[in-house]
């Protein structure tokens, strides 16, 4: 085995690792994307505010971990569902570019609310996942995989299994896609519109969280830590905005081309190469490799 | 199912309906129906049908639209603040112009959509088995996408989602738009059969007049967001205006099918005079 092929196999699975966690994410934001048409460009933000609040009750509060995390998961959930309620509801008609303009705002009045809260420095989560790394058998030689890096995308290989199966078996998941295909038709078959709206609002804010949880795990949180926003609207546009399987795929794709980046050209290029990823994806399918709507002209 | 007949299930009283603040599409408009009954609402393009039945579903709102004056009563009540899914759990059904059904969704899943309207009711099992009764193409494409389905298919499949919620009142919004003469033949049979065997109220709006008077007990026909003629199906038969523009007796050898057809030829007997 080459040091060079065993080089690639090991950015290889780190890359694919934080591309799971840009999937987890994604989908938080196609959630909210499919019901609402919102163009959520605080979904870095929302995975910082379930990093602190993990902070906060395991570190600060010294919860046991796990009490910890559910806890932090409950309260990013409802942060989401009083958001739509008390802002976004009342947006309703508004025009796509000032609700994403709102969205802006509402990123960096999310950030002042955590440093004022917990400061700007950078803090490390306690840690909850085991600590003995992968050893990935390759011919001869066996290919190192961090720990937690391993264990995130086995957490967020479960939660997209789970999601995929409720999507698929629960009456629910039709109601979003019915709201996400036509409002006013979903209302005339007795949907509750603004219901589905409430719900894709809790479960995006749920689920960036819990990418934001294991993503301060792995590299510790700050108040800048939202800023994995930018290759994360990179991930939902090159995977078509409203396709739930299009966060997954550009999710693992952008994570692996980043780690590849940095291997080859180095790791301050990596942004580079997704955004000219970006650029190619749009020249060739205009909606992304799995989306079905019209991106919106901003 | 049965409904008291003599009963009025729909009362519109007056209303007025404004766009976007600045646009007045409804000027005073009122009518009624029946429970049990069909009744038709025939006008010209822009007339203002397709908003008086929104206005009715409660769905202005989505589109910058609202009732600025006058009242609708739905079994009484007053419904112009009513959610307008909660005005479907209730019993009234509106399949929209268009047919708008969920392309990207299979039949079934248009169907199982549909039974979100039997929230909160006693008897909340949905029967799927019925709308198959009443269309068997549809049996055939169950699994099929819905976007894929012909232009009747998905007629079918819009009615097919009001039979799963088994409303008191349909409001039905041109369901011969953009069909051949046989399908829309074959929909308003079911139509009436639908109204006759479930006891279900329809509220019809069309553009084929003739066809529409052929299953209803009752008409209205508007112009420029007002009733203008309003009576029974036999008295509007009878009636010279409607006659000529609605139904167009007397016009060419095999009379005119719709109004379209009355403005085209209104069109060319001004080019001749
Ligand atoms: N959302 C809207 N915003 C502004 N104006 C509208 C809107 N919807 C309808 N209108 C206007 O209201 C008038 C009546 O429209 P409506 O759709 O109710 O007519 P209709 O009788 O159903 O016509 P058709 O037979 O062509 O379906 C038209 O002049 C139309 O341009
Ligand atoms: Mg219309």
């Amino acid at each position: 085995m080459s040091p060079a092929l065993l080089d690639f196999v090991e950015f290889s699975l780190a890359g694919l690792c934080v591309g799971a966690l840009y999937a987890l994410t994604g989908i938080g934001f196609v959630v909210v994307y499919k019901a609402t048409r919102i163009i959520n460009f605080a979904i870095g933000e929302f995975m910082m505010i379930g990093a602190y609040f993990f902070f906060g009750l395991a570190a600060q509060a010294s919860l046991p971990n796990w009490a910890a995390i559910i806890l932090a998961l409950i309260a990013a959930g409802t942060v989401g569902g009083f958001l739509e309620r008390f802002i976004f509801r009342r947006l309703i008609g508004e025009s796509a570019i000032s609700v994403f303009m709102v969205t802006i705002g509402l990123a960096s009045i999310m950030v002042g609310l955590v440093e004022i809260a917990w400061t700007a420095d950078p803090r490390s989560l306690p840690t909850f996942l085991p600590d003995r790394p992968f050893f990935v058998p390759l011919g001869s030689a066996e290919a190192f995989l961090a720990s937690k890096n391993g264990w995130s995308f086995i957490i967020v290989a479960a939660i997209m299994a789970a999601f995929i199966t409720v999507f698929r078996f629960w009456r629910g998941g039709i109601a979003l896609r019915a709201t996400a295909a036509d409002q006013q038709a979903a209302y005339s078959v007795g949907i509750n519109v603004p219901g589905v709206f409430s719900f894709a609002w809790i479960l995006g804010a749920i689920t960036a969280a819990a990418a934001g949880i294991l993503v301060g795990s792995i590299s510790g949180i700050s108040s800048a830590m939202g800023a994995i926003g930018l290759s994360l609207i990179v991930v939902v546009i090159v995977g078509g905005l409203d396709s739930l399987a299009g966060a997954l795929v550009g999710g693992l794709m952008i994570g692996w081309l980043e780690s590849m980046a940095s291997l080859y050209i180095g790791g301050e290029y990596k942004q580079v190469a997704t955004f000219v990823i970006l650029l190619l994806v749009l020249v060739v399918k205009p909606y992304g490799l799995f989306g079905t709507h019209d991106i919106e002209r901003l | 199912m049965s409904v008291a007949s003599g009963e009025t299930i729909l009362e519109i009283n007056n209303i007025e309906v404004v766009y976007n603040h600045t646009i007045q599409v409804l000027r005073g408009l009122s009518l009624s129906v029946e429970a049990g009954q069909i009744v038709a609402l025939l006008g010209s393009n822009g007339a203002g049908k397709t908003t008086t039945l929104k206005a009715v579903s409660n769905m202005l709102g989505l589109e910058r639209g609202a009732i600025t004056a006058g009242s609708i009563r739905f079994e009484g009540n007053d419904i112009r603040t009513t959610a307008p899914h909660a005005l479907v759990r209730g019993g009234l059904f509106h399949v929209m112009e268009g047919r708008r059904i969920f392309p990207d969704l299979s039949v079934d899943e248009n169907l199982i959509a549909a039974t979100y309207a039997l929230a909160g009711r006693d008897k909340a099992d949905a029967d799927f088995e019925a709308v198959f009764d009443y269309f068997p193409r549809l049996r055939e494409r169950r699994t099929g996408i819905a976007g894929y389905l012909s232009g009747g298919e998905q007629q079918m499949l819009a009615l097919g989602r009001a039979l799963i919620a088994r409303p008191k009142l349909i409001l039905m919004d041109e369901p011969s738009l953009g069909l051949s003469p046989v399908l829309v033949e074959e929909i308003f049979r079911i139509i009436r059969r639908i109204n006759e065997e479930r006891g279900v109220s329809i509220l019809l709006v069309e553009q084929n007049a003739a066809m529409a008077l052929s299953v209803a007990n009752y008409g209205y026909i508007m112009e420029q967001g007002k009733i203008v003629i309003d009576g029974t199906v036999e008295k509007l038969a009878g009636d010279r205006d409607v006659r000529e523009f609605y139904l167009g007796a007397g016009v060419g050898a095999g009379g005119l099918k719709s109004f379209r057809d009355v403005k085209h030829y209104k069109r060319r007997k001004r080019w001749l005079s």
